[in-house]
C-alpha cells in the first residue's frame, strides 16, 4: 500500500480537474445567461473575475506537482495550457482587481463568442485531462490491479 | 432640356396612388421592382452632379440594368449613374457643386416619402444584401448611424393610452407594417400577425372609424409617444444638476470660473426642467466643499471635507437644492464664487474623491454631473501620472497610452450609470492631463466630453469664447434622463458591436443615464440568416427616457430599405459617407485594443479590398486605371483624410490629449459634423454670384461650389472659406482684390488685415452681407458655434489651415494621387 509520490500526484490532479471542470462549466453557464439577457454584464463580472486567479493557481499548483513527480509526458502535455493562460491574463484589460473580463467590452459580440467558445475548449481539455489522469493513476500506482496481474 | 426632363421624372407619377388608401385585404405595398413608374435614376442623379452629361434613362430595376450592362459591356449611355465606372486616377473633379446629400434607397414613392430622414438614421448600405455570403463578397461594412435624439422642427407626439406593440418581437407599430385586413396586422420585424386593438380603430386626427392605417403612428416613420407606468421602473425623476468644478491654482490663473459663473446666471432660467429642478455645486483643489444653499439661510455655507481618503456627505439636505425656491442663494453663490478662490495656493487636485463625493450626493436620484478640471488630478483616489513622452508625437512606429491607465473612472463610471447618473467632462487644462483615463468617466455614463486645450482668459480668449458660447449651448439644450435605447433588425440582421458613449446592457440594450441631441451613435451589423424571402429589410430604434419636466415619452425612429441579391445592386447602393464614419469608429476601436499602425493599414485594406472586389465582379471593363463605382468615386479620399486625421495620423507631431479627444469626437458626434471635420468643405468667396442662391428672410445666401482640398485650388488673387465643422477658416491670397477686402474685412488692403482676427465686421456692402449670410446660414445647420480664423500668412492658422488639404502631399503621408497609386499598386498583389 505504498503510494509513490508520482501516483499520489495524480491522485491530487485527479480531484482539483474535477474542480477545474466545474469552473469551466460556470463559466458556459455565465456567458449564456449573459447572451440571453438573463444578467447584466456588471452583476456577472463580478461573480466571474474572483474565480479567474483560482483556476489557473490549480492548475499551476499541479504542474509543479508534475514536475517535481518528474512526470514529463503529463507535463509536458500542460505546458501549452499554462502558456494559453500567462498569455490571458498578461494581456487582460487595465483592471485594478483580479480578474479577465471587463463589464464594458464583454457584451461585445465577438469578446462574447470568443469566451464561449473558450470555455468549451476547456471544459473539453479538462474532461480529457480527468480520464488521462485517471488511467495514469491506475497504471501508476503500485497496488494497481493491472501490476498485480502482470506480476503474475 | 435634360434639366426639365429630371424635374419631371422627380413628380412620382405615382402621385394620385398615395392620395388614396390602399383597400383592405391589400398590404401595404411593398417595392415592385418591375413597375415602371419606381423612379429610382433621378433621385440617383441627385446624388451626384460631377460633371456627368450624359442622360440616364430612369431603367425599372437595378439588376435588370446590370444585366443589359452585362450583355452591353463599354455601352457608356445606358449606365445607372451610381454604377458608372469612374477612373479615379483621370478624373480629377469628383465633388459634385454642393455637399452630398444621402443617397434614397430604391423604394417607391409610398414608401420613400414615410421613410426616417437621413439625419436621424443612415446605413452604410441603401441596398442590404440578401445573405452575409454576398456582404462578404462586396467587402463593404454594414451597419447603421444614428442621431435619435435630435432637435426636430417637427415630432408628431401621440398620446393615446395603448402603444400597439407586436406581441413577439415588442417592436412598435410602424409605416412599413402590413395590414392583412382591418383587424390584424403583421410585423415587419418578426413577421408575426397581431390584431389590432378596439382603441387603435379610430383614428383621432381624422375622427373616423376603421382606418388604422391612417394613424399619424403609422403615417410617420419619427413618432414620440407618451409612455405609460408600465415603462417606468420608478416615478420620472426631476431635473438634477450637479456642478464639480476645479478652484485650484491652475483653474484661477486660467480664469475660466468667471465665465462659467457669468454663463451659468444668465441662462439660470432657460435650463431645462420645472418647478422640481435641483441644482447643486462641489468645488474642490485639495479638498472638497459642499454649500449649503438651503432658503432658510441669508447666504450659502460653505462646508469643507479634508478627509479625502474617506469621503462623506456633511449634510443630507441642502446640497441639492430646488432652484425655484433658493433661486437667490443660488445667484449670490455664483456671484461670489470666483472672488472666493482667486487667491487660492492650493495647486493639488482631488478629482477622485471629488467624483466620488457628486456620485454620493446624486445617488437617491440620478441626473447630470459636469465635471470642470484643468490638471492632472494628484490627489486622492483616481491619481493619474504624466504618461506622455514630448519626444514620441511624431512617431510614425506607434502611439502609446492610448487606453486608460487605470480603471477607477471607468468603474466609477458603470457605477453612475447604474444610479442614472451621467458625468459630462470639461478638460480646461494646458498641460498633459491623461484625457485617456478621465474620458472613461463619461464614455460609460452616456456622459459629454469637452476639451479646450490651454485656455486662458489673457494668452487665449479666442478659446475663452469658444467654451463661454459652448457652455451656452450645453445648459440650455434639450437633455432626458434615465434613458434606453434599444434597436431592433428584421428577422435574420443582427447588431454586434455598438459604438457611441452608453453601457451596452445586453445584447441589444443600451442604458444611457442622459440623451442629448448632439450624440451620435453607430452599430455594426450583420447577417444570421439569409433573407431571400422578403424585399424589406427595417431597422427601428426606440429611446424610452423621462424629459426634463418629469414625462416619461419612447422616441421610435423606423428605416426601411430593399433588400437586394445582385452585388451590382449593392454597389450602388452604397452610402459612402456612412461607410467612411463607420470605418473610423472601427478604425478607433483597432487602434486601442490593438494598434494604430494595424487601424491604419486596415483602413487602406477596407479600400483595397472594395475596390478589388468591384473590379473582380461587377465591372467589365479591363481598362487600366483605377476603376470605382461612381458610388465610392470619393471613398478613396475619403479615406486618405480619414488617415490624416488628429485621431489617426503618424509622423506629424500631435498631442497625446487632442489625439485621444479627436478619437472620443469620432465615436460620439453624429455623420454630419464627422464628415465635415473630415473632409472640410472649401469655398472661394471672391467669385460667389447669386446663381443657385437660397432667399430666406429677405436674406439672399449665395451657394457658392465645393472645391478640391488641394493648394492647386487656392490662388494668391482669391478670398476661400474652409468649412471645418467647430471651426471657419477664411483664407486672404497675397493679390487678393483690395475691394474685396476692404467690403468685406473693413481693411484698406491685405498688410493691414490685423492678425488674429476672429469676427467679420458688419458692414453695409453687399459683399459683406452675402459672406455674412452665408456665415449664419452654415452656422445654423449645426448646433454648437463654430469658431472663425481670418488667415493671412498667421503662422499658427496657417499650418492648421494647410493640414485640412487633404489632396496635398505632406511630410509624412501621400498625396491623394500618391494614395491612389498606391492602392492600385496594392490591388494588383
Amino acid at each position: 500500500m505504498a503510494f509513490t509520490f508520482a501516483a499520489f500526484c495524480y491522485m491530487l490532479a485527479l480531484l482539483l480537474t474535477a474542480a477545474l471542470i466545474f469552473f469551466a462549466i460556470w463559466h458556459i453557464i455565465a456567458f449564456d445567461e449573459l447572451k440571453t439577457d438573463y444578467k447584466n454584464p456588471i452583476d456577472q463580472c463580478n461573480t466571474l473575475n474572483p474565480l479567474v486567479l483560482p483556476e489557473y493557481l490549480i492548475h499551476v499548483f499541479f504542474c509543479v506537482m508534475f514536475l517535481c513527480a518528474a512526470e514529463w509526458l503529463t507535463l509536458g502535455l500542460n505546458m501549452p495550457l499554462l502558456a494559453y493562460h500567462v498569455w490571458r491574463y498578461t494581456s487582460r484589460p487595465v483592471m485594478s482587481g483580479p480578474g479577465l473580463y471587463d463589464p464594458t467590452t464583454i457584451m461585445n459580440a465577438d469578446v462574447l463568442a470568443y469566451c464561449q467558445k473558450e470555455g468549451w475548449c476547456k471544459l473539453a481539455f479538462y474532461l480529457l485531462s480527468f480520464f488521462y489522469y485517471l488511467y495514469g493513476y491506475v497504471i501508476i500506482s503500485p497496488v494497481s490491479p493491472l501490476r498485480v496481474c502482470s506480476n503474475n | 432640356m435634360f434639366l426639365t426632363l429630371f424635374l419631371e421624372s422627380s413628380i412620382p407619377p405615382s402621385a394620385d396612388m398615395t392620395k388614396q388608401a390602399p383597400p383592405f385585404g391589400y398590404g401595404y405595398p411593398s417595392m415592385q421592382p418591375a413597375s415602371p413608374m419606381t423612379d429610382s435614376s433621378p433621385s440617383h442623379g441627385r446624388y451626384n452632379q460631377t460633371g456627368y452629361q450624359h442622360l440616364s434613362q430612369p431603367f425599372p430595376n437595378m439588376s435588370q440594368l446590370s444585366a443589359a450592362l452585362g450583355g452591353l459591356s463599354g455601352v457608356p449611355e445606358l449606365e445607372v449613374e451610381a454604377l458608372r465606372p469612374v477612373n479615379l486616377l483621370q478624373e480629377r473633379n469628383l465633388l459634385p457643386h454642393r455637399p452630398l446629400d444621402a443617397p434614397e434607397p430604391n423604394l417607391n414613392a409610398d414608401l420613400k416619402k414615410a421613410n426616417c430622414s437621413p439625419d436621424t438614421f443612415r446605413c452604410t448600405l441603401t441596398n442590404i444584401p440578401q445573405t452575409q455570403a454576398l456582404l462578404n463578397k462586396a467587402r463593404l461594412p454594414l451597419g447603421l448611424l444614428l442621431h435619435p435624439f435630435r432637435d426636430l422642427a417637427q415630432l408628431p407626439v401621440i398620446t393615446s393610452s395603448t402603444i400597439v406593440r407586436c406581441r413577439s418581437c415588442r417592436t412598435y407599430i410602424n409605416p412599413f407594417v402590413s395590414f392583412l385586413d382591418q383587424r390584424r396586422w403583421k410585423c415587419n420585424l418578426c413577421y408575426r400577425v397581431n390584431d389590432v386593438p378596439d382603441e387603435f380603430m379610430y383614428n383621432p386626427v381624422t375622427r373616423s372609424y376603421g382606418e388604422p392605417h391612417k394613424r399619424p403612428e403609422v403615417q410617420n416613420s419619427t413618432v414620440e409617444f407618451i409612455a405609460s407606468s408600465d415603462y417606468m421602473l420608478r416615478p420620472p425623476q426631476p431635473a438634477v444638476y450637479l456642478f464639480v468644478l476645479d478652484v485650484s491654482h491652475n483653474a484661477m490663473d486660467a480664469g475660466y470660473l468667471d465665465v462659467f459663473c457669468q454663463t451659468l446666471l444668465e441662462n439660470l432660467d432657460k435650463i431645462p426642467g420645472d418647478t422640481r429642478t435641483r441644482v447643486g455645486f462641489i468645488t474642490f483643489n485639495s479638498t472638497i466643499h459642499f454649500y449649503n444653499l438651503h432658503e432658510s439661510l441669508s447666504q450659502p455655507q460653505m462646508l469643507v471635507v479634508s478627509d479625502i481618503d474617506d469621503i462623506f456627505i456633511p449634510t443630507h439636505d441642502s446640497l441639492l437644492v430646488n432652484l425655484k425656491e433658493s433661486r437667490e442663494l443660488v445667484r449670490v453663490l455664483l456671484t461670489s464664487l470666483p472672488a472666493m478662490f482667486s487667491q487660492t495656493r492650493e495647486t493639488h487636485s482631488a478629482l477622485g474623491p471629488a467624483l466620488q463625493a457628486a456620485y454620493k450626493l446624486m445617488t437617491s436620484t440620478g441626473g447630470r454631473v459636469s465635471v470642470f478640471q484643468t490638471q492632472l488630478p494628484t490627489l486622492g483616489a483616481g491619481l493619474l501620472q504624466s504618461r506622455e513622452d514630448p519626444n514620441q508625437r511624431s512617431s510614425t512606429k506607434g502611439v502609446q497610452h492610448l487606453g486608460p491607465a487605470t480603471d477607477f473612472y471607468k468603474k466609477l463610471a458603470l457605477d453612475c450609470s447604474g444610479q442614472q447618473i451621467a458625468v459630462d467632462l470639461f478638460l480646461l487644462s494646458s498641460q498633459y492631463s491623461d484625457l485617456a483615463s478621465l474620458a472613461c468617466v463619461s464614455k460609460y455614463s452616456a456622459g459629454s466630453i469637452f476639451y479646450y486645450p490651454s485656455l486662458h482668459h489673457v494668452h487665449n480668449p479666442a478659446q475663452l469664447d469658444k467654451f463661454q458660447k459652448d457652455l451656452e449651448r450645453y445648459l440650455t439644450r434639450k437633455i432626458g434622463f434615465e434613458a434606453v435605447m434599444r434597436i431592433r433588425c428584421t428577422k435574420g440582421l443582427s447588431i454586434h458591436t455598438f459604438h457611441g458613449n452608453f453601457f451596452v446592457r445586453s445584447t441589444d440594450l443600451l442604458s444611457l443615464a442622459n440623451v442629448n441631441p448632439d450624440s451620435g451613435f453607430a452599430v455594426q451589423m450583420s447577417i444570421e440568416e439569409s433573407m431571400a424571402d422578403t424585399s424589406l429589410a427595417c431597422f427601428q430604434a426606440a429611446l424610452l427616457y423621462t424629459s426634463s419636466k418629469g414625462k416619461r415619452r419612447i422616441r421610435v425612429h423606423t428605416l426601411c430599405l430593399p433588400v437586394v441579391s445582385q452585388l451590382s445592386d449593392v454597389y450602388a447602393g452604397a452610402d459612402v459617407q456612412a461607410i467612411t464614419c463607420l470605418l473610423a469608429n472601427m478604425a478607433i476601436d483597432r487602434s486601442i485594443s490593438s494598434s494604430l499602425s494595424d487601424a491604419r493599414d486596415a483602413l487602406v485594406n477596407a479600400v483595397v479590398d472594395s475596390l478589388s472586389a468591384y473590379k473582380n465582379t461587377v465591372s467589365n471593363l479591363q481598362q487600366s486605371g483605377l476603376i470605382a463605382p461612381a458610388a465610392l468615386c470619393l471613398f478613396p479620399l475619403y479615406v486618405l483624410a480619414l488617415l490624416k486625421q488628429k485621431a489617426l495620423r503618424t509622423g506629424t507631431s500631435t498631442k497625446l490629449d487632442e489625439r485621444v479627444f479627436a478619437m472620443c469626437e469620432f465615436k460620439s458626434q453624429p455623420l454630419q459634423q464627422i464628415m465635415r471635420t473630415v473632409h472640410p468643405d472649401l469655398y472661394r468667396l471672391d467669385t460667389m454670384s447669386d446663381q443657385g442662391a437660397l432667399h430666406l428672410n429677405d436674406c439672399i445666401v449665395p451657394q457658392p461650389h465645393l472645391l478640391h482640398l488641394t493648394a492647386e485650388k487656392l490662388t494668391r488673387e482669391g478670398a476661400f472659406l474652409m468649412d471645418c465643422g467647430s471651426v471657419f477658416y477664411l483664407w486672404i491670397g497675397k493679390c487678393c482684390n483690395d475691394m474685396f477686402i476692404r467690403d468685406v474685412l473693413g481693411c484698406p488692403n491685405h498688410a493691414s488685415i490685423p492678425p488674429n482676427m476672429t469676427q467679420i465686421p458688419e458692414l453695409e456692402t453687399p459683399l459683406s452681407e452675402r459672406l455674412r449670410a452665408l456665415l449664419a446660414w452654415l452656422q445654423d445647420s449645426r448646433t454648437f458655434s463654430s469658431t472663425l480664423h481670418v488667415v493671412k500668412d498667421d503662422a499658427s492658422a496657417k499650418t492648421s489651415f494647410f493640414q485640412h488639404l487633404v489632396e496635398d502631399r505632406s511630410e509624412s503621408a501621400f498625396s491623394y494621387y500618391e494614395f491612389l497609386l498606391h492602392i492600385q499598386q496594392q490591388m494588383s498583389k
